[in-house]
């Protein structure tokens, strides 16, 4: 990811002009941690601080932190990062590095995420960037901290350093048998050091806590209950908040009588220009309370999806010239496809919620966000506060998938608190969560192409409508690809990012026409992509794929289909296999999914494994039957009930190959899983079928023809 | 507001609850119950999902009133003395969860299947289990989580070679 594709990502969900400058106070942090040794790193690399420790804005910052580790006397060691953990595992992967280059217990560590107070700034936990930016910062300042640990124990000891070792989490003396663990050696004394430069880290061929598959931490507590999720926060004297939602999008009220609800004992009804909520003692009655509320909305005329890729594709500006046109006039087939996205849900099971509490004019909010900074502008922002004066603490929450970077529900329950006078704990519903949330963005992909009876591309153009950037460039080999993202401003629904971003929609836009075209001069659909492949990561995960499904040793059926898809993004190389069958009905079911994934040196293949597979999952929602369905600025399928995500009963065979690339940097791997299944699908439902379905979702229970 | 006496967890509770007041909102706001989670509020995620003399039920649909009477098990009752359940300890030897959200609702609805049909085939599983929503979409190792709590072993192949 470039620094333009993470402000574009940051645009996204409107971060822009949001940012201010990280309010460092080093002093006050000193005073917090006590004795022992700080490590802090400054200097790191452009991209780095441009999305950790100081100003996205470009501002220079006296000291540029992205995060401290420090060691107390104990040989305790506290980690402070800005990530979050949402269920990716990188509370445990995380924490891994830096015990692997501290050479300390894993037990020792703990990881301190996402509360404002106490770690230093950062964007945000988006774009699979936690692994490849935190993760060497972090072990950076880990092996700072051994190194400096050594030179401490070398001092006490009149000895040269380079004799010295660090081996869990002690400093001993081969040669005299003379040993001292990092507490000790930290002890009394308040020692800091900032890191410069890039020192050699420890080789993945090497590592021994990195690289395995460390359980997630604090498992027990997740099934025990005992967990505390933002929901689940409780405050002395905390009291319930509701919202009055309005009756549409873009709507105005006109009218509000809250009259019946003010008489509900225990019930204040809070009132701010078109904000209108209730507080109660239990949510309950607040619920009671808020049904009570008689409201007028003016809803202004606005399109429903049946006229949304029209829309869509006018508003994101198209002059329909192809400007391959040379390079497809020498072409043996020519083909132009038209592919569509539509808007989904991240539907987390968590939904937004927010514990707010003013004490002393600190605002303190406790909130599920991937954003825990971009929440903290936005409270300072919409209550007039000092940097100082607001603090968000991001508890490991019930997952986002790129659904949770903004902080509506965070300032509604500090409105809420405010007008109560007591903290206010608000949880949306599971329809204002499918309503008032934002949307993974619909698209419209064109795809003109040119390829030769051998299976040769030469000619290659993609669009996307709306949808975004992400993946649209194709890793095939092709003179002069035109591949470009249009974008349109005015979409009629709220749209963010999601979970690989537009690289579902462009990898499904591709990817089913690279399987066209292979039927067109008919070669079979991995050799004629093979042939058209230089990169060999790509190569390797669809020949791992392949090799593990048995790629070409069933021929498809009618009632049996085989597809497959791949692709790269952020770092991440996947390539998946899916068998489908048709049953007598001509309904589609997924039976068989195998997918292989390379992301460099794996750092947990256990927890690497659970979020591939997971992704994978998730893609099956996607690909056959999820939808947001909306008519004048209303979403009409917002529940469970009517908006369907995928269940044990959807779940095939599923089937992780994992390559672990121990040559290579470790790249994020929460979001480029999800990009091949859907494509693979389809190419499977062709195979068995030959109906070419180019749309997503491709329906629920997907019936074909043919 | 009425009194409501419930038996939760085999303690005898007491508390105030409106006649038609959810029997989530009454374990997870006035007893500080917090492992019964809120997915939906409509019976369609099983994240709410209670024991009701042993039966898998969907709290945010149940009445606390209608609760009375019963014994209500939540996620916090299933630990006896420092030890986990079958269940809980398989889910956790299957890393079978990512935020852990679904996790409670997930592990009482597979406890209150084994307790009716201790080694159920795959499709009983499914059928369970099917009203259960994991977003995070780890449901292949929470059915293997089950399979292993009943100590049927592991179907080889799939996610649970670990690397
Ligand atoms: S909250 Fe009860 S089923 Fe979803
Ligand atoms: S683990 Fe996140 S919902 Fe199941």
């Amino acid at each position: 990811m470039t620094v333009d594709e993470l402000r574009l990502e940051a645009e996204l969900h409107e971060v822009r002009d949001r940012i201010r400058l990280f309010e460092l106070d080093r002093r006050e942090f000193l005073r917090l941690c006590g004795g022992g040794l700080l490590v802090c790193a400054a200097g790191a690399g452009a991209l780095v601080a441009q999305e950790s420790g100081r100003n996205f804005g470009g501002h220079q910052l006296p000291q540029e932190v992205s995060a401290w580790i420090h060691i107390d006397a104990d040989g305790k060691v506290t980690v402070y990062t800005g990530k979050v953990e949402i269920g990716q595992n990188i509370r445990t992967s995380l924490a891994q590095s830096v015990a692997e280059e501290l050479r300390t217990p894993f037990a020792s560590i703990t990881m301190v995420m996402g509360d404002t107070d106490l770690v230093p700034w950062d964007m945000g936990t988006f774009g699979s960037r936690s692994t490849p930016t935190m993760g060497p910062q972090l072990r950076t300042m880990a092996m700072t901290a051994r190194e400096m640990l050594i030179e401490t124990a070398a001092e006490r000891w009149k000895v040269d350093p380079a004799s010295l070792k660090a081996e869990n989490g002690r400093v001993t003396n081969p040669a005299t048998r003379a040993s001292m663990g990092y507490g000790e050696i930290t002890k009394g004394e308040k020692l800091t050091r900032a890191v410069a430069g890039d020192p050699p880290l420890t080789p993945a061929s090497e590592w021994k806590i990195a690289g395995t598959a460390v359980p997630k931490v604090d498992g027990r507590e997740f099934v025990t209950g005992k967990h505390a999720y933002p929901s689940d926060i409780v405050r002395p004297g905390m009291v319930f908040g509701k919202v009055l939602r309005p009756a549409g999008y873009n709507a105005t009220l006109v009218s509000v009588d809250a009259s019946a609800a003010e008489k509900i004992p225990g019930v204040q009804v809070v009132r701010d220009g078109d904000f209108v909520g209730v507080v109660a003692d239990d949510v309950w009655t607040a619920e009671q309370a808020l049904l009570k509320i008689d409201a007028k909305w003016q809803v202004p005329p606005q399109i429903s999806n049946a006229e949304l890729f029209a829309a869509l594709k006018k508003g994101a500006g198209d002059d329909g010239a192809s400007e391959i046109e040379a390079a497809l006039a020498g072409a043996d087939v020519k083909l132009a496809r038209t592919y569509t996205v539509a808007y989904i849900a991240h539907a987390p099971l968590e939904p937004r919620a927010a514990v707010a509490e003013w004490a002393d004019g600190k605002l303190t909010v406790w909130t599920g966000t991937q954003r825990p900074f971009g929440v903290k502008d936005d409270l300072a922002k919409a209550f007039r506060l000092g940097a100082s004066q607001v603090r968000v603490i991001m508890p490991d929450m019930g997952s986002g998938y790129g659904g949770k970077h903004t902080g509506e529900c965070a300032v509604e329950a500090a409105r809420l608190a405010k007008a109560a006078g007591k903290p206010v704990k608000l949880v949306w519903t599971r329809e204002e969560e499918f309503t008032w949330a934002y949307f993974r963005p619909a698209g419209v992909m064109e795809i003109r192409s040119g390829v030769q009876r051998d299976g040769t591309l030469v000619a290659w153009e993609h669009h996307n409508y709306n949808s975004g950037p992400s993946g649209v460039g194709t890793p095939y080999m092709v003179a002069n690809p035109v591949t470009r993202y249009h974008e349109w401003r005015d979409a009629p629904l709220a749209q963010g990012s999601y979970r690989g971003l537009a690289a579902t929609a462009n990898h499904f836009a591709r990817e089913t026409h690279m399987d066209e075209l292979a039927h067109e001069v008919a070669m079979d659909p991995l050799e004629f992509r093979l042939k058209n492949l230089d990169d060999a990561r790509l190569q390797a995960v669809f020949t791992a794929a392949a090799e593990r499904f048995g790629w070409g040793k069933m021929k498809s059926t009618a009632e049996r289909g085989f597809g497959i898809a791949g692709g790269t993004e952020k770092g991440g190389y996947t390539a998946a296999c899916v068998e489908v069958e048709i049953d007598a009905e001509k309904k589609v079911h997924i039976r068989r999914v195998v997918q292989a994934w390379e992301s460099g040196a794996v750092v947990n293949p256990d927890g690497l494994r659970n979020q591939i597979l997971g992704a994978m999952v998730q893609a099956i929602g996607g690909a056959l039957f999820e939808s947001i369905q909306f008519a004048n600025g209303k979403v009409t399928n917002p529940r469970f009930a009517a908006y369907r995500v995928p269940r044990f009963a959807d779940t095939p065979e599923i089937e992780v190959v994992l390559i672990d690339r121990k040559d290579l940097a470790s790249a994020g791997a929460g979001e480029t899983g999800i990009v091949a299944v859907a494509p693979a699908v389809g190419n499977a439902i062709f195979a068995a079928t030959g109906s070419r379905l180019r749309q997503m979702p491709m329906g629920v229970g997907t019936v074909v023809s043919g | 507001m009425a009194d409501l006496k419930l038996r939760v967890n085999g303690v005898e509770m007491q508390v105030q609850a409106a006649e038609d007041e959810p029997l989530l909102w009454v374990l997870r706001n006035k007893l500080g119950l917090t492992g019964t989670k809120y997915g939906c509020g409509e019976g369609q995620c099983g994240a709410c999902t209670v024991l009701l003399d042993g039966r898998a039920t969907r709290s945010c649909l149940t009445p606390a009133a209608a609760a009375a009477g019963a014994k209500i098990t939540t996620v916090e009752g299933l630990e006896q003395h420092g030890m986990l359940t079958p269940v809980q300890q398989a889910f956790l030897e299957e890393g079978a969860f990512q935020c852990g959200y679904c996790t409670s609702g997930m592990v009482l609805a597979a406890t209150a299947l084994l307790a009716e049909q201790a080694h159920p085939s795959d499709a009983q599983i499914v059928e369970a289990m099917n009203g259960n929503v994991c977003r995070c979409g780890t449901y292949p190792r929470i059915l293997a989580a089950i399979r292993r709590a009943t100590h049927t072993p592991v179907k080889k192949g799939a996610d649970y070679d670990r690397g």
